[in-house]
């Protein structure tokens, strides 16, 4: 089966990403170590074949500080909630199933999006649906139609944040007439 | 330690030995949340969250204490990894649950999922019954 070849660009993050674990493992981030890593990269990357990750060509720095600043405190808080919650709910906790579908279609933007929220305040993914791109998330601590607003709003905003980082130009310009209506 | 540690070294021990601490009560946190959860998808949550912020502060005390630059990036990569798997562990294992039903019904305040799984299952009976007729 031949399989549609990548260019060098599209595959560069890969390979970055390659080297920067093997100098992390050998602790060493001497020239020769990382030119040794270089080479093995690319003969892993050639060797294992991976479906290519479609990225989008564009990553804005800007908003991936302050994404990942706010994510890693939505951790602490998830962290915070669930410990309270087991202390004090416990067995009586009330969850619930609820579908969100989101705004990007493409892959890589649906599994950030799901890992995010996976690790953030009482959600969980079940389910994917890909073909509408639509995530079925278990949640803990809802016990209102308002939780379930609440926990939707939360999730398109994520999204929103992911699009601003590293969409699509179109998927950028929904975010915008979303903005405005 | 040596005993001319100056201010600093004290206050890096201090932010490492509360980093452990907070680390470690975070894991405490997952265990009770294991043990007290009704089902098993709110466990899948106990399980998930606070042992990412626990590991993150345990790796971060041992990157306080060790102070060479070069096992920061050894720390992160663990970090990462850890990011990256136990979204999709948890998205595997919640899935089969919900599948084979293990899950408290009555605990659930609503149910998105269940109207969509009975309308494909539906379908498949349907298509089964045309096959075989």
């Amino acid at each position: 089966m031949s399989r549609r070849r990548i260019s060098l660009r599209q595959e560069l993050p890969l390979l970055v990403w390659l080297v920067i674990v093997w100098g992390a493992l050998w602790q060493d981030f001497s020239p020769g170590n990382l030119l040794f890593g270089a080479l093995l990269s690319v003969a892993v990357a050639r060797l294992f074949y991976l479906p290519p990750v479609e990225l989008s060509g564009r990553f804005n720095i800007l908003y991936a500080v302050p994404f990942a600043l706010t994510f890693l405190a939505k951790v602490v808080m998830a962290s915070m909630q669930l410990l309270y919650l087991a202390v004090s709910r416990g067995p009586r906790v009330k969850n619930a199933v609820v579908a969100v579908t989101l705004r990007s279609h493409q892959d890589l933007l649906v599994t950030a999006t799901g890992h995010v929220i996976s690790l953030i305040p009482g959600s969980l993914v079940v389910e994917v649906d890909r073909s509408t791109s639509t995530l079925y998330l278990h949640a803990l601590n809802i016990s209102s139609p308002q939780d379930v607003e609440n926990l939707k709003n939360e999730v398109l905003s994520i999204e929103a944040g992911l699009i601003r980082i590293m969409g699509t130009r179109e998927e950028l310009e929904i975010l915008r007439t979303e903005a405005t209506a | 330690m040596s005993p001319d540690s100056t201010g600093l070294d004290a206050w890096v021990d201090v932010l490492s030995a509360v980093f452990m601490i907070v680390g470690a009560t975070m894991s405490l946190g997952a265990a009770i949340g294991l043990l007290r959860f009704p089902d098993l998808l709110s466990r899948m949550h106990a399980a998930t969250k606070p042992q990412v912020l626990g590991l993150f502060l345990l790796l971060a005390s041992i990157g306080l204490q060790m102070r060479t630059w070069w096992v920061w990036p050894v720390l992160l990569v663990a970090w990462i990894f850890q990011l990256l798997t136990v979204p999709v562990s948890a998205h595997m294992v919640g899935r089969a649950g919900y599948r084979t039903k293990h899950l408290h019904r009555e605990l659930l305040t609503s149910d998105e999922l269940e109207a969509v799984v009975q309308k494909a299952a539906a379908k498949a009976a349907r298509e089964d019954g045309s096959g075989d007729g």
